[in-house]
C-alpha cells in the first residue's frame, strides 16, 4: 500500500461526496412531479403510451414493473435470436442460442449484466444498440422507480399511491440518465472510446501477425453501464478492454459514474423525508463499510501472496493495484459487475471481499435503486430490534414498524441466501455443473459460488475462470437473477404500500434517534450480522480456506 | 394480591411444578405455537432416531452423539421450563384470586336463593351485611360499606352506592353494613376475578402484535438458517468431505434464535404478572404493550395532580371589612358545610383567629344548602343571610339585590375589589370563594390546590421519556394556569367537558400520538374508550369499568405512570433478548466452524480462536452454553430489562453495550469455561 494509493481512494471518496447534494437535490425535484424542461417531450411520451399519470396502489405499481420487465426480456430474447437477418451486424454474426439468449435477456433487464458470451464475438451492433443499451437505460430506471415508491411509503403519511411506474421511469431516462449519457459519452469518446459503426479492422502487427480489432458503438453504452450500475461490458474483458476503459482519468470517471446515483438516491430519500440527516446516516453507513471493503481488498492486493508477491496477474498495469483494487469494491458494493481486472485472480481475501459486498444484498451504495431499497430492509429490522429496547413500539421516521413490515423485510432478506446457497449447493453436487470449474479446491468453490452471489445479487460480476455458457448455467443463472430482482422487488414494493398508509408519529424524546452515531453503528452491525452471518460457512469453505492454505504456503 | 406478596423468583413452590410442566409441554400442539421451539424439538426428535439407528446398528462415536441429542432435548425442556416458571408465577397469585371466587348462594329480588353460578346478566340481586356480593355489579339501590380486600388488598371498607360514580361492585367481595340491591353486569365465569384469574395463570393469552411481528422475524431468521446450514452438505461433498446429520443439527440449533425464542412468551407473562402485582388488572397484553407507546397523559387534576381537597388558606376582605369579620361570617356560613373545603374554612378561622365552632341549633340558624342553579351555600339566621359561592354566583346575587335596594357607587366599588381579588387568587391557582352578608360583599376566601408532593418531580420524568402531560381541569384557564405551572404539566385543558376530553384525545391521535388517561365516572367512559390505554378506577362506575382496558385497583391515578414503565420494560426485555441471542452467534460460529469442516479443511484450525480442546469438545460446548443461557435468563425474562427515563438515544447506547456487545463477548468466554470443564471431566 502507498500513500498515492490512499490519495486516489481519498480523491475518489471527495468526488462523490462532493455529487450527493448536487446529484440529491435535481433527483428530488425530478421525483417531486416538478415540471422539467422537456415537459412537452413528456406530456407527448404519456400521450403514446396511454397513462394519465395517475397515483398506484402498490399492486398496479408492481404490476406495471413486471409487466414492462417481462416485455423488455421477450424483445431482447427475439432480438438476439434474429440478429443474424437484421441489419447493424457488419461481422455476420450468427443468431445466439436459445439458452444463452434467455440468459442474456434476463440479466440486462434484472440490471445484473451477467454475461455468458464474449461481447465483440456474440452480439451484433443491433443488438448491442436497441437491445442490451435500451435496457441499461430502462431497468436502471425500473430499480430506481422502485426505490422512490419506497420512499414515498415512508414520506407520504395515510396515502395509498406510491406514486405512477411509467412516470417515473419515463421521468428518470428523460431528466436523469440521458442528460448525463449524453455529455459523459461525448466525454468519453474525447478520451479515446470508440464510437462507430464499422466493420472490425484488420491490423497487421509489427511481427507481422494479422490481429482483427474489434470496435463499435462504444462510448454510448459504456456510460450508462456505469451511471446505470449495469455493468454489462461491450467486450468481452469488460472495462479491461482499453477501448472501454482508455485512461487512469477514464477509469475515474467510470467509477464515480457507478457510485454517482446512488449516493444521490440516499439524499433523495433524506430530502422526501423532510430530514437529510437522515440520508447522510444511511450513506455513513454506506461508507463504512465501503471504507472498511477497500482496505482489506487494496491491502491483500498489495501484499499478494506470500509465494510470488504483489500479484499483477488479471490486473491492467495502467490502472495498478489500487486502480484495480477501488474498481473491484465498488463494482460489487454497488450491484455494478463492470470489472477492470479479474476477480478470479485476486488474492484469496481481496476475491472475498466482492463476494461479501454483493452476498450482503449490495447495500454498500448499490445498484441503482436497488441499494436504497436494499439498505432500507436492514434498517427496517434493525430498527424493530433496537427500537424495542428503548421501550416503544418500534418507529423510522414516524411509521411504526409493525408485523406487515416485518413479514415483507424478512421475506425480501430471504430470498437472496436461498438462491446463492441453494443454487451453489445444487451446482456443486452436479457433475456437469462441476466440470466447469476450471481450478481445483476450494478456489473452484469460489467460482461456482460467485456466479450464483452474483446472479442472485444481480451483480454480474464474475470470478472468471467458470465455463458458464453451458445450459445449466445459462438456465440456473438465469433463474437466479430473476428471483434475486423480481423476488425481492415485490415484498419491497408491498412493504411501501404497508407503510404509506400509516399515519406518521411525532418525534419525541422516547423515539430514538436515526441519524446519529449510534444508529450508523448498529445499522452496520445489523448488516454484518443478517447479511453476513448466513454466508460464513461458504465462505470459510471457499475463500477462508484459501486464504489459510496459501498463508501455509500451499498451492492446488 | 397485594404490593407486599413479592414472589420469589427461585420459590421452590413454583419451580417444582414447573419442572413437569416443561415435560408436558412437549406436546406438538403446544409447542407449535412457538416457531422457534418446535423446529428445535422437530430437529432433536430427527437425530433421537438416528442416534437409535446408530445403536441398533452399532456405529462408532455414539457417546458424543448421545451428549449432543441430550442437550438438544435439555434445550427444549429448558424453553418450556421458562415458559412453566412464568405460568407458575401466575398462577400462584390466581390461587389467591380463586379463594375469594368461592361459590355463594345468592338472593334474588323475590327472596327466592339461587346458586351464584346460575345468574345471568340483567338478575338483580339483595345483598346484605355480612354477605358476599355474588357477581359483578351495579348498585342499584342503597349504600352499603364493602370490604374489597380480596381484590385490592386494602383492608379498609369502602362506600357503594346506587348513583353517582361509586356503584360498581365486585364478585367476591363482601358487604360489611347495611343492604344494596345489586343489578348483575357479568355472568358466571366472566365476571373480573375469573378474568383477572384467566389472564395471570396465561390460559387467556393470546398474542400480542409486537410478539406476532417478533415471532415473525425469528422465523425469518431460522428460515435463513435453514438455508445456511442445509447447503453444507453439498459444499462439503465437493471438497471431498462429509459432516454427521447431529452436527449439522447443533450448528443449526445453536444459530436460530432459540435464547429469545425460548422466553419470548415468559416475558409476555411475566409483564402480565407485574402489572397484576400493581393491582392493574389489563383487559389485554395489547394494552400493556400499547403503554409503552404512550405519546400523551390526560390527568385529572384533582385527586392525581393536586390532593384530591382543596383547602381554605387565606381570608382577604374588601375594603373597610377586617379579616376576622370576614373570617366571622365565612365561619358561620360553612358551619353545616360537610365537604372538605368547608371544613377547611372553620379550621382556619379557628387557627387564626380562634373563632370557636358554634352550634346551628343555638344560633337559630339554617342551613341553605349548595345547588347547582344557586352555586352557593350558607345560612339564615333570622334576617341575617351569608352566603358564599364563586366569585361570578356571589356577584350576580349581590348585582340583582343592589338594583332593587340601590346602594350604587359603594357596591360597585366593592364588587369591583372583589372580582379583582378573586383574579388575583386565581392567577395564584387558588379557587377563591365569595362572601356576601346581607347583600354586603365582605371578601374572599382563597382556597388553595395542594399540589402532591414529588408530583413534579415525575412529571419531569415522563418529559424525559418523551410523554406529554396533559392536565385536565374543571377550573377556569387562569387558575388551570397556574396549577399547571406549579406541578410542571406540559399543557392543561380547562374549564373540561366530557366532549372536550374526547375531543382533544381524538386530536391527539390524529396527530399519530397514543393517548393514556384514567377516569372513573360515567361521564369518562366515551374517553375512556377512545384513548388507546384507558384506565379505568376500581372506585368507578361500571360503565367507566367496561370502557376502558385497564383497571387500578387501588384507584390512584399516579400509577399511569408506572403502567407506562411496565410497558416499555416489556418491550425492552424482548428487545434486549433479541439482540442478545443474535449477537451470541458470531461466537457459535467460531466454536462449531473449525470443528465441523477440521477433518478436510485441518487448515480451518485458525480460526478456533478460543483454543477449544478437539472438535467434539468444541461443539459439545456450544450446544451446552446455548441450553444453558436460556436457563440463566430466565430470572431477567421475568423481572424484565430496567427501564430508566433518560431519553431514548442514552437507553439504547447503554443496552446495546449490555446485551449487544455484551451478546458478543459473553458467549466467547462461557463456551472456552465449559469446554475446559467438560474436558477436565472427560465428557469427551
Amino acid at each position: 500500500m502507498t500513500l498515492n494509493g490512499w490519495l486516489q481512494i481519498l480523491l475518489y471518496c471527495g468526488i462523490v461526496l462532493a455529487l450527493v447534494r448536487p446529484l440529491g437535490g435535481y433527483m428530488f425535484r425530478v421525483f417531486s412531479g416538478e415540471r422539467m424542461f422537456l415537459a412537452p417531450v413528456e406530456r407527448a411520451i404519456y400521450a403514446v403510451a396511454g397513462t394519465r399519470g395517475e397515483e398506484q396502489h402498490w399492486t398496479r405499481y408492481a404490476a406495471s414493473l413486471l409487466f414492462f420487465s417481462l416485455a423488455g426480456i421477450l424483445a431482447l430474447y427475439l432480438l438476439q435470436r434474429m440478429q443474424g437477418t437484421l441489419p447493424f451486424n457488419p461481422q455476420g454474426l450468427a443468431g445466439v442460442a436459445p439458452d444463452l439468449a434467455f440468459n442474456t435477456a434476463v440479466s440486462f433487464v434484472t440490471n445484473t449484466n451477467w454475461q455468458a458470451y464474449g461481447g465483440e464475438t456474440t452480439m451484433s451492433y443491433l443488438t448491442q444498440m436497441m437491445g442490451l443499451n435500451v435496457q441499461n437505460f430502462l431497468s436502471a430506471a425500473s430499480g430506481i422507480a422502485v426505490a422512490v415508491a419506497l420512499i414515498r411509503g415512508f414520506a407520504r403519511r395515510s396515502a395509498s399511491g406510491l406514486g405512477n411506474f411509467w412516470v417515473d421511469v419515463t421521468r428518470t431516462v428523460l431528466y436523469i440518465l440521458l442528460p448525463i449519457c449524453i455529455v459523459g459519452t461525448l466525454f468519453l469518446v474525447w478520451q479515446g472510446v470508440p464510437q462507430n459503426l464499422a466493420p472490425y479492422t484488420v491490423a497487421t502487427t509489427l511481427e507481422g501477425a494479422q490481429q482483427t480489432i474489434a470496435q463499435g458503438p462504444v462510448a454510448s453504452q459504456m456510460m450508462i453501464k456505469h451511471l446505470g450500475t449495469n455493468g454489462g461490458g461491450f467486450f468481452n474483458v469488460n472495462a479491461a478492454h482499453p477501448f472501454e476503459n482508455p485512461t487512469a482519468l477514464t477509469n475515474l470517471f467510470h467509477m464515480v459514474c457507478i457510485f454517482a446515483i446512488g449516493v444521490g438516491l440516499t439524499n433523495v430519500f433524506g430530502r422526501f423525508v423532510g430530514d437529510e440527516r437522515q440520508g447522510w446516516a444511511i450513506l455513513a453507513t454506506m461508507g463504512i463499510l465501503f471504507i472498511i471493503g477497500v482496505a482489506v481488498v487494496y491491502w491483500a492486493e498489495a501484499a499478494g501472496n506470500p509465494l510470488i508477491g504483489t500479484a499483477m496477474e488479471g490486473k491492467e498495469t495502467r490502472f495498478g493495484v489500487v486502480g484495480s483494487a477501488l474498481f473491484a469494491v465498488i463494482t460489487t458494493a454497488a450491484s455494478c459487475g463492470a470489472v477492470n481486472a479479474m476477480h478470479g485472480s485476486f488474492s484469496a481475501l481481496g476475491g472475498m471481499i466482492p463476494m461479501l459486498n454483493i452476498m450482503l444484498g449490495e447495500v454498500i451504495v448499490g445498484g441503482v435503486g436497488a441499494g436504497m431499497y436494499g439498505i432500507l430492509l436492514f434498517v427496517i429490522v434493525a430498527i424493530f430490534i433496537a427500537g424495542l429496547m428503548v421501550g416503544r413500539t418500534p418507529e423510522y421516521l414516524g411509521k411504526k414498524i409493525e408485523g406487515r413490515e416485518v413479514k415483507f423485510a424478512m421475506l425480501a432478506l430471504l430470498i437472496l441466501p436461498l438462491m446463492m446457497l441453494g443454487m451453489t449447493a445444487a451446482a456443486a453436487v452436479l457433475p456437469g455443473a462441476v466440470s466447469s470449474v476450471l481450478n481445483p479446491g476450494p478456489h473452484g468453490f469460489s467460482e461456482m459460488l460467485y456466479a450464483y452471489v452474483s446472479a442472485g445479487g444481480n451483480n454480474g460480476s464474475a470470478f472468471a475462470s467458470l465455463s458458464a455458457n453451458t445450459p445449466w448455467y445459462n438456465l440456473t443463472l438465469g433463474i437466479t437473477m430473476l428471483a434475486g430482482r423480481f423476488l425481492m422487488i415485490l415484498p419491497i414494493l408491498a412493504m411501501a404500500g404497508s407503510l404509506v398508509g400509516k399515519k406518521a408519529v411525532p418525534a419525541s424524546d422516547g423515539t430514538f434517534p436515526t441519524h446519529g452515531p449510534l444508529f450508523v453503528a448498529l445499522l452496520v452491525g445489523v448488516i454484518l450480522v443478517l447479511g453476513g452471518l448466513e454466508f460464513f460457512p461458504a465462505l470459510a469453505l471457499g475463500p477462508i480456506v484459501e486464504h489459510l492454505a496459501v498463508m501455509a504456503g500451499q498451492t492446488f | 394480591m397485594s404490593h407486599s406478596q413479592s414472589a420469589s423468583i427461585l420459590d421452590a413452590r413454583i419451580l417444582v411444578p414447573a419442572l413437569g410442566g416443561a415435560v408436558t409441554k412437549l406436546d406438538p400442539r403446544k409447542l407449535a405455537k412457538n416457531p422457534v421451539i418446535f423446529v428445535v424439538a422437530v430437529v432433536t426428535v430427527l437425530c433421537t432416531v438416528l442416534l437409535v439407528k446408530d445403536l441398533a446398528t452399532g456405529g462408532g462415536g455414539l457417546g458424543f452423539t448421545f451428549q449432543l441429542v441430550l442437550w438438544l432435548w435439555f434445550t427444549v425442556l429448558f424453553a418450556n421450563f421458562a415458559e412453566a416458571v412464568a405460568e407458575g408465577r401466575g398462577k400462584a397469585q390466581a390461587e389467591s384470586l380463586k379463594k375469594s371466587r368461592t361459590d355463594t348462594e345468592a338472593t334474588l329480588e323475590n327472596g327466592k336463593k339461587v346458586p351464584s353460578t346460575s345468574l345471568k346478566v340483567g338478575d338483580v340481586v339483595v345483598v346484605e351485611a355480612g354477605e358476599i356480593i355474588p357477581s359483578d355489579g351495579e348498585v342499584i339501590e342503597g349504600v352499603a360499606s364493602v370490604n374489597e380486600a380480596a381484590i385490592t388488598g386494602e383492608s379498609a371498607p369502602v362506600i357503594r352506592e346506587s348513583g353517582g360514580d361509586r356503584s360498581a361492585v365486585t364478585g367476591g367481595t363482601q358487604v360489611l353494613s347495611d343492604r344494596i340491591v345489586v343489578r348483575i353486569t357479568a355472568a358466571a365465569g366472566s365476571t373480573f376475578i375469573d378474568r383477572m384469574i384467566g389472564l395471570v395463570e396465561g390460559a387467556e393469552r393470546q398474542k400480542t402484535p409486537n410478539e406476532i411481528a417478533l415471532n415473525i422475524l425469528l422465523a425469518g431468521m431460522t428460515l435463513i438458517f435453514v438455508f445456511a446450514v442445509a447447503t453444507i452438505p453439498s459444499f462439503a461433498a465437493y471438497a471431498g468431505g462429509s459432516i454427521p446429520v447431529v452436527v449439522l443439527v447443533a450448528l443449526f440449533v445453536t444459530l436460530i434464535p432459540t435464547t429469545i425464542g425460548a422466553l419470548l412468551s415468559a416475558i409476555g407473562i411475566a409483564g402480565m404478572d407485574r402489572l397484576v402485582r400493581f393491582n392493574v388488572l389489563a383487559m389485554s397484553g395489547r394494552a400493556v404493550e400499547a403503554a409503552g407507546d404512550i405519546d400523551t397523559l390526560l390527568l385529572d387534576k384533582t385527586g392525581t395532580i393536586t390532593l384530591g381537597n382543596r383547602q381554605a388558606s387565606e381570608f382577604r376582605p374588601v375594603r373597610g371589612v377586617t379579616a376576622e369579620e370576614l373570617a366571622d361570617a365565612a365561619q358561620l356560613a360553612s358551619l353545616a358545610d360537610e365537604t372538605p373545603e368547608g371544613r377547611s374554612i372553620t379550621v382556619l378561622a379557628k387557627e387564626k383567629y380562634g373563632i370557636r365552632a358554634r352550634d346551628m341549633g343555638t344560633l337559630n340558624a339554617t342551613f341553605v344548602p349548595f345547588t347547582a342553579q344557586s352555586r352557593m351555600s350558607g345560612v339564615d339566621m333570622g334576617e341575617t343571610q351569608i352566603r358564599k359561592g364563586a366569585v361570578d354566583a356571589i356577584l350576580k346575587h349581590v348585582g340583582s339585590a343592589n338594583s332593587a335596594t340601590g346602594r350604587g357607587r359603594a357596591a360597585a366599588a366593592e364588587m369591583e375589589e372583589v372580582r379583582r381579588i378573586g383574579d388575583e387568587v386565581s392567577k395564584a391557582g387558588g379557587t377563591p370563594l365569595a362572601v356576601v352578608r346581607d347583600n354586603r360583599l365582605l371578601g374572599v376566601i382563597y382556597l388553595k390546590d395542594i399540589v402532591k408532593g414529588g408530583i413534579r418531580e415525575r412529571f419531569a420524568e415522563l418529559r424525559r421519556m418523551g410523554i406529554r402531560t396533559v392536565m385536565i381541569t374543571g377550573d377556569n384557564p387562569m387558575t388551570a394556569a397556574a396549577i399547571a405551572a406549579e406541578a410542571g404539566v406540559d399543557d392543561f385543558l380547562a374549564e373540561a367537558t366530557p366532549e372536550m376530553k374526547l375531543d382533544l384525545i381524538r386530536s391527539e391521535q390524529a396527530k399519530g400520538k397514543l393517548v393514556a388517561m384514567c377516569g372513573d365516572g360515567t361521564n369518562d367512559a366515551p374517553a375512556l374508550a377512545q384513548a388507546d390505554v384507558g384506565v379505568a378506577m376500581n372506585t368507578g362506575t361500571v360503565a367507566a369499568r367496561e370502557a376502558g382496558n385497564m383497571v387500578d385497583l387501588d384507584s390512584d391515578p399516579t400509577k399511569l405512570i408506572e403502567i407506562v414503565e411496565i410497558g416499555k420494560q416489556l418491550l425492552m426485555t424482548r428487545g434486549a433478548l433479541t439482540t442478545f441471542s443474535i449477537a451470541n452467534d458470531i461466537a457459535k460460529y467460531f466454536a462449531i466452524i473449525p470443528a465441523m469442516f477440521l477433518a478436510f479443511y485441518p487448515q480451518l484450525g485458525a480460526l478456533n480462536v478460543m483454543g477449544l480442546n478437539s472438535p467434539e469438545s468444541a461443539i459439545l460446548s456450544a450446544i451446552i452454553f446455548n441450553a444453558l443461557v436460556i436457563v440463566a435468563l430466565i430470572p431477567l425474562s421475568l423481572r424484565g430489562v430496567k427501564y430508566r427515563a433518560v431519553g431514548a438515544g442514552a437507553l439504547l447506547s447503554r443496552n446495546m453495550a449490555i446485551y449487544g456487545l455484551g451478546g458478543v463477548v459473553v458467549p466467547f468466554v462461557a463456551i472456552k469455561l465449559i469446554d475446559m470443564a467438560i474436558t477436565s471431566v472427560g465428557l469427551v
